[in-house]
């Protein structure tokens, strides 16, 4: 099948020039012939897509703009009907009883949800390896990484299978897939986009992303899946621009800021030429850029580490084998039934909780919890006091291309710097988005844009306007 | 700042309710040290002018909605959802918690 935007596909099936079922069959026989070479989804969801396929063609006024669109959904967001399992073997056989509140909207704008896609477990780590199904290949080059946590979503929508997928970010988990596998890949503001139905790993960081193969069918998703929800506490009752429009501007006159000093160290070469080129071309088209100082930033990832490690043991403190889920047998009694229902939780799932409980304990909560929240309020002052003066922040998405399968799985600590560029925005709270910005040696790279709280529309303008300059968002893997 | 004994570890595992082999305490007792000394790189940051962390990065209005009774999940569904559960007294069942 030939690739082609969501927005085309939904206009094509609005205006009866094809069938809803006709794009879902042809969908669902890809993922059918292609999911064992890249282990990207761990469902399927068949009936329901050709349910909703029917539906869709069906209906005497025909939904827009997403009609008849598949999309790839990671599994760690909620879905009726369809198993849910967040890459956990305790979540194994979940089944939900509700869909999420984007699943909802997704679905009212006519898309037609094909699948759950395969990620770290519980959205822990930057390589989605850490699933307890198979580790995720890049298509790019199948003996590395597709990038994590949402890495299928991001090899779903590289390959074309997909236009859009739904990822979940908490320290970069839709951005560094979509940059390792050349693929747009956008995380809202805290707030904006509700996360009813998203299973909770880190409460005060935790946002559902948006991958897609152009800057335009990510603003026009982002768009139908945000604003506010009543059941989620934490969204925001702001208003929603249009973000597809906002993809039509130049990026005459935007100021860029580029964070030279935190740059300095760790950059792989060819993702530093890469980055230096695109700030070129965006120069070229009338961007300022503007040094910017984010000083704080260099310790994003160890800020990062205590906050998510403390939240995370809290957080899945509910897997008890209880009320859903699966339950350990042969438990002599309860507190047996809870340590070994818990045993299956995977290696990073486990050191995660156990940190977290240590941090969190008395004697070290000062030390490590309350430290760590201070440094989370300077690095979002540096962000506050760079945009006084710029529109966004330029960074590469990650320091490297995609590393080799197994390359970083027993040592966390070289797996938490994969997340160096993009943790801040999310201690930060405000909004990125990743777009390809060319190869090195032949994987892909992405430039990372940083905006201001609430500015989406901002970020979509320079990121399609930087599209529209070069060809790298029409890369694909070969076949 | 100190370090993790294997001890420790245990006594971590324990308050979390996680049951560790014995392989998994000793690659754990390693990691998490690891872990612990990269996470102490916030000891680096002066962060004496901020007097109170703040930890909510929202800045989007919070809102008190209306308590008003709305529908909610169905108690069968559920209850089937559960590994263990009475379905006619509406209740989860766990293993036994005291010795009889």
């Amino acid at each position: 099948m030939k690739a082609r935007r969501a927005l085309d596909i939904g206009r094509a099936v609005a205006n009866a020039e094809t069938t809803a079922s006709a794009v879902c069959e042809a969908t669902l026989e890809r993922l059918e012939h292609e999911t064992g070479r890249f282990n990207h989804f761990i469902t399927v969801a068949h009936e329901r897509a050709r349910a909703r396929a029917s539906a869709i063609d069906s209906a005497a006024d025909r939904p827009r703009p997403l009609a008849g669109v598949p999309i790839a959904v990671k599994d760690n967001i909620c879905t009726r009907g369809v198993r849910t399992t967040a890459a956990s073997r305790v979540l194994s056989d979940h089944v939900p009883l509700y869909d999420a509140t984007v699943i909802e909207r997704l679905e009212a704008a006519g898309a037609v949800i094909v699948g759950k896609t395969n990620c770290d477990e519980f959205a822990m780590g930057s390589s989605s390896e850490h699933s307890a199904f198979a580790a995720v290949r890049n298509p790019w080059d199948l003996s590395r990484i597709a990038g994590g946590s949402s890495g299928g979503s991001a090899v779903a929508v590289a390959t074309r299978q997909v236009p859009l997928a739904l990822g979940s970010e908490t320290g970069g988990s839709v951005r560094q897939p979509a940059a390792l596998c050349g693929v747009v890949g956008f995380k809202p503001t805290y707030g904006r986009i509700s996360r009813y139905g998203l299973i909770a790993f880190v409460s005060s960081m935790d946002q559902i992303g948006v991958f897609g193969a152009n800057v335009r069918d990510v603003a026009a998703c982002v768009g139908i899946i945000a604003g506010h929800d009543p059941r989620d506490a934490t969204s925001a009752l702001r208003p929603v621009d249009d973000y597809a429009a906002a993809t039509g501007d130049d990026s005459r006159g935007l100021r860029i800021g580029v964070p030279r000093a935190l740059l300095a160290e760790g950059l792989e070469n060819g993702v530093r030429d890469a980055f230096d080129e695109s700030l070129n071309v965006l120069r070229r088209d009338g961007a300022e850029i503007v040094d910017v100082a984010l000083p704080h930033s260099r310790y994003a990832t160890s800020t990062y580490a205590i906050v998510v490690m403390a939240e995370a043991s809290s957080n899945l403190s509910r897997f008890d084998g209880v009320r859903y889920g699966t339950r350990a047998t042969g438990a002599m009694n309860l507190e047996q039934m809870y340590s070994r229902t818990r045993a299956l939780f995977g290696h990073e799932v486990k050191r995660r909780i156990m940190l977290g409980t240590y941090v969190l304990s008395a004697g070290y909560y000062d030390a490590y919890y309350l430290k760590a929240q201070k440094v989370r309020a300077l690095i979002r002052q540096d962000f506050d006091r760079a945009f006084e003066r710029v529109d966004v922040v330029a960074t590469p998405t990650s320091p490297t291309t995609a590393f080799k399968l197994g390359e970083r799985l027993e040592n966390p600590v070289q797996m938490y710097l994969a997340d160096a560029f993009t943790a801040s925005a999310n201690l930060a709270g405000i909004p990125a988005i990743s777009v390809p910005c060319g190869f090195s040696s032949g994987l892909p790279v992405g430039l990372q844009l940083t905006g201001r709280a609430w500015e989406e529309a901002t970020l979509f303008r320079a990121a399609a306007a930087y599209e529209r300059l070069t060809p790298w968002t029409g890369q694909m893997p070969a076949a | 700042m100190e370090t993790l004994t294997r001890d420790e570890v245990l006594r971590l595992a324990r308050l979390a309710r996680l049951e560790l082999t014995d392989g998994e305490i000793e690659l754990f007792t390693r990691q998490l040290r690891e872990i612990l000394a990269f996470a102490q790189q916030v000891n680096a940051v002066d962060t004496s002018g901020i007097a109170e962390a703040n930890p909510d990065p929202a800045t989007g209005q919070a809102t008190l909605r209306d308590d008003a009774v709305l529908p909610s999940l169905n108690r069968a569904e559920v209850l089937a959802l559960a590994p263990d559960a009475d379905r006619d007294s509406g209740l989860f069942k766990v293993p036994r918690v005291f010795k009889r």
